[in-house]
């Protein structure tokens, strides 16, 4: 019995099959806002559904010569990434008992996975802008990691000192939600700025740069592969807000995390669309000496108590 | 380690054909190839075969977007051989058309410089002010592009004195949102921190290159054949020439939407000074003779020259386009930045591929390099070795 459980909870709830539906649901309302903002009427709801879908009935093809393991394995290893994540953070959220030692580790190496697997497939790719893109990619995960492990410093000694997700959340049941201090709000803005990274949406999209490199390490997938990837990113987009809420708005273990979440992904939205891109080394210099500093002065708070 | 980049030979940003070979090191760009020709619809070879009056509805298809500029400079260049001298009412409809022209052509550049920073917002906002005036051109003339108002010794359709306000109102429109859109530009951090410093072109190689337009104005050579040569209603108006200092893309992006008020003004002016009468004179035949005529396009000075032998068609017909002159400019300007910014330095002389689709006579040692009949062999050889490689 405990098999299937364990099964369904990460295969369909809240593992990958749900993760999947509403991260494209999700991607939906990306589309709107933005088409919108562009004063444009904007697609129908089915139509991430439906551009999936499309995605899966084509060719995948295979550029001759590269590594067909690493070429496949690329797209997978975020998808497996984001199921697993889904599966921790609903049950931790719900059932914040279940957290063990270490486990925001963990999630930190689970969030790694799809950029790692964008690094393997571009750099299999056999193509020039593909390899680019992937160079482009590694340099801005060491950008936004840094500021982003900070500020996740301030969460654990808000939260008492333990690596522990479940405390992190019992903690923000008891004594309110991290962002509403100095150092909350601090750990916040990094934390928000870096899912604008992890997402690669505008100014922070460097790695795939359509107007540049041409979709970076995507320009070889097609078919199959590719709508892999398209997942991996909706159900990210999904998760990455609720991990912000989990970690510092006081868990979503309630309807609140429901308006909480939209207001989250409709900021994302709007910094995407009343932004340009930056230059690579730009971005470097935001996350390093700009967000680096900033999230270091939020520690010095936390460490104060405020 | 040196490795190329492709941007071509089907341009995937501005689908257009042509090809940009960046020789990058990491991300630095150091050397830039450029390949065009890969279009060549033989303008001028098709000029001779029509009648003169036919000559404007071809040319006008050099360019889709300045695609009044080449039927202004032919009929400036007729009307020079056959000393015409069109009715004072057609020439100010030109001029007005001519600015309507450059507002919308810059427009279209500043969106779509817009979307390639990866900012699709202004892309949509800039793209969204300019679809009144194709609407406005629709009204005047029929037609939202290709207008066909240009005919040897006048204009080819009035301007209905009705149909003033209706430009008054959308100038008034467009006024407001350009100093908007300059503003925003100026002022935002994140697009000086693209624009600015990148893509410099100084002076002396602006000069060098013979870069026409506002490439060449937004390296501080003030150069503009509206001021230098003035024809039509240019001398009758006030106006300024804009010019940059800097030569980086953001005095390129500040020179066209400066322009854009410029223009405006001009517009405004034209309307409330148009004279009454007849929009065009009774042509009789081109005596022969040649004759030069140029004209501002949006992009720099587009030229064209025309010889007659007095009988119903050009004998020889000459187009030089400023895309042309503009293109080679880019191997200065793009060297030594990243490839991120190379796609904007690239877009940022507002190219026309089509327009620069041009034949060019070099010549060694006082002789010509190649005849007609060498090119014509080093086609043959070429597809010769293409069937070779594809054979296996």
């Amino acid at each position: 019995m405990n098999i299937i459980k364990t099964l369904f909870s990460y295969i369909i709830f809240p593992g990958f099959l749900f993760t999947a539906v509403v991260g494209l649901f999700v991607t939906w309302i990306d589309r709107k806002v933005t088409a919108r903002v562009h004063w444009r009427v904007g697609p129908p709801w089915y139509q991430p559904y439906a551009d999936f879908l499309k995605l899966l009935l084509k060719e995948t093809i295979i550029p001759e010569g590269s590594s067909k393991i690493i070429f496949l394995l690329g797209p997978i290893l975020g998808l497996i990434g984001m199921s697993i994540l889904a599966v921790m953070l609903f049950s931790m959220n719900f059932n914040p008992h279940t957290s063990f030692v270490g486990d925001l580790i963990v999630i930190i190496y689970l969030l790694a996975l799809p950029p790692i697997g964008v690094i393997l497939g571009g750099s299999a790719s056999r193509n020039p802008l593909a390899s680019v893109g992937a160079s482009r990619e590694m340099t801005q995960y060491f950008a936004y990691e840094l500021p982003f492990l900070i500020s996740l410093a301030i969460i654990i000694l808000k939260a008492g000192g333990h690596i522990k997700f479940g405390d992190i959340i019992i903690a923000q049941h008891t004594s309110g939600s991290f962002l509403y201090s100095i150092s909350g709000i601090i750990a916040g803005v990094v934390i928000f700025f870096t899912m604008q990274a992890k997402l690669s949406f505008v100014p922070f999209d460097i790695p795939e740069a359509e107007q540049e490199i041409m979709a970076g390490p995507y320009i070889e997938y097609s078919g199959v592969a590719l709508a892999v990837y398209k997942l991996t990113r909706a159900m990210m987009f999904f998760l990455l807000p609720l991990f912000f809420i989990s970690v510092l708005w006081g868990g979503f273990a309630d309807w609140w995390a429901v308006l909480k979440f939209l207001v989250l992904v409709v900021l994302i939205v709007l910094v995407k669309n009343t932004n340009p891109r930056l230059r690579i080394d730009q971005s470097l210099k935001f996350f390093w000496l700009g967000l680096g500093i900033f999230s270091i002065i939020g520690l010095i708070f936390a460490f104060y108590g405020l | 380690m040196r490795r190329v980049v492709p941007i071509g030979p089907y341009h995937p940003l501005q689908e257009e054909p042509e090809f940009f070979k960046l020789i990058v090191e990491g991300e630095k760009v150091v050397d830039l190839e450029i390949n065009i020709g890969y279009n060549h619809r033989g303008h001028e070879y098709i000029s001779p075969t029509l009648t003169w009056d036919q000559v404007p509805f071809l040319v006008e298809r050099i360019c889709g977007i300045c695609s009044d500029s080449h039927p202004y400079a032919y009929v400036l260049a007729v009307e020079d051989c056959a000393h015409i001298e069109p009715p004072p009412r057609a020439k100010y409809i030109r001029t007005i058309i001519g600015e309507l022209e450059r507002i919308h052509s810059h427009y279209l550049w500043l969106g779509l410089a817009g979307h390639f920073i990866g900012y699709n917002t202004v892309w949509m906002w800039v793209w969204r002010y300019r679809e009144p005036l194709l609407d406005l051109f629709e009204l005047i003339m029929g037609n939202r592009n290709h207008y066909a108002i240009n005919k040897i010794g006048g204009a080819r359709r009035d301007i209905k004195p009705e149909d003033y306000p209706k430009i008054e109102k959308y100038l008034d429109m467009l006024e407001k949102k350009n100093a908007m859109f300059t503003k925003a530009i100026l002022d935002d951090p994140v697009i000086r921190a693209r624009l600015e410093g990148v893509g410099i072109l100084k002076k002396e190689d602006a000069i060098a290159y013979a870069v026409t337009g506002p490439t060449a104005r937004g390296s501080g050579y003030a150069i503009d054949v509206r001021k230098d040569d003035p024809y039509d209603a240019y001398d009758k108006v006030d106006w300024d020439i804009v010019v940059g200092k800097d030569g980086d893309v953001l005095a390129k992006a500040v020179v066209r939407l400066l322009e854009c008020d410029e223009s405006i003004k001009i517009v405004r002016q034209c309307l409330k000074n148009m004279p009454d009468g007849p929009i065009e004179t009774r042509v009789d035949g081109i005596p022969p003779g040649e004759g030069i005529g140029h004209h501002e396009a949006p992009r720099g000075e587009v030229f064209h020259y025309v010889r007659s032998d007095g009988s119903n068609m050009p004998v020889r017909h000459k187009v030089r386009a400023p895309s042309f002159m503009n293109i080679a400019s880019n191997v200065v300007a793009v060297k030594g930045y990243s490839i991120a910014d190379a796609t904007l330095v690239l877009a940022a002389v507002d190219p026309c591929y089509c327009c620069t689709e041009r034949t060019m006579v070099a010549y060694e040692d006082g002789k010509e390099k190649y005849t007609g009949k060498d090119l014509l062999q080093l086609s043959w050889k070429k597809t010769e070795r293409l069937r070779e490689r594809y054979r296996k």
